[in-house]
């Protein structure tokens, strides 16, 4: 059986199968996305993040340099969210007018 | 007897490939305005000034984006006249 139910072998499977397939297919697509941006934003976070608050690295992490780093992490989260939402906004009057 | 018609899944993975360059759009600029607008240490909220500079960055760079693409379309009808 294929994927997407189009295999000759069609006639065994269901209507309700096809579709189940179908949004399974979907849905695993959407997932990998979401998977591949949120790995992207760990990975920039932790090289913005290591780059500000771990300036001279010593055998382990200090508490000052946690404290910065999870204050860090916050912020670039929320300068994610702030970028994402002037772009979107932009886009958005774009669209309207033009 | 397709559970997927061509156009369909033409459709589904053009919507998908779209939000997926919106999103690494963000990436980038997210990437770009922090490093202009976040120079301290970061503290436990953004400053007025940091939230503000971090929307205009993303804003002056798409109007640089089309000054650019102004500029050049500009020189090019100077060069042919």
């Amino acid at each position: 059986m294929s994927f997407f139910g189009s295999s000759a072998g069609a006639s065994s499977v269901s209507p309700e199968d096809m579709q189940r397939n179908k949004e399974a297919f979907m849905s695993s697509v959407r997932n990998e996305m979401a998977l591949a941006n949120a790995q992207q934003l760990i990975n920039k976070c932790n090289e913005k993040c290591f780059q500000k608050c771990v300036t001279k690295p010593g055998t382990s992490l200090s508490g000052s340099e946690e404290t910065c780093l999870s204050r860090c992490i916050d912020r670039y989260l929320e300068a994610f969210n702030v970028v994402s939402r002037a772009y979107t906004d932009r886009l958005k009057e774009r669209q309207e007018r033009p | 007897m397709d559970a997927f018609p061509q156009k369909e899944l033409a459709t589904f993975v053009e919507n998908e490939q779209a939000q997926q360059r919106l999103n690494s759009s963000i990436h980038t600029f997210t990437d770009m305005c922090w490093d202009k607008c976040v120079t301290g240490l970061p503290s436990t909220q953004f400053s007025r000034s940091e939230a503000s500079c971090l929307s205009n960055c993303v804003n002056r760079f798409l109007d640089t984006s089309l000054f650019l693409v102004k500029k050049i379309e500009e020189q090019r009808e100077a060069s042919r006249n």
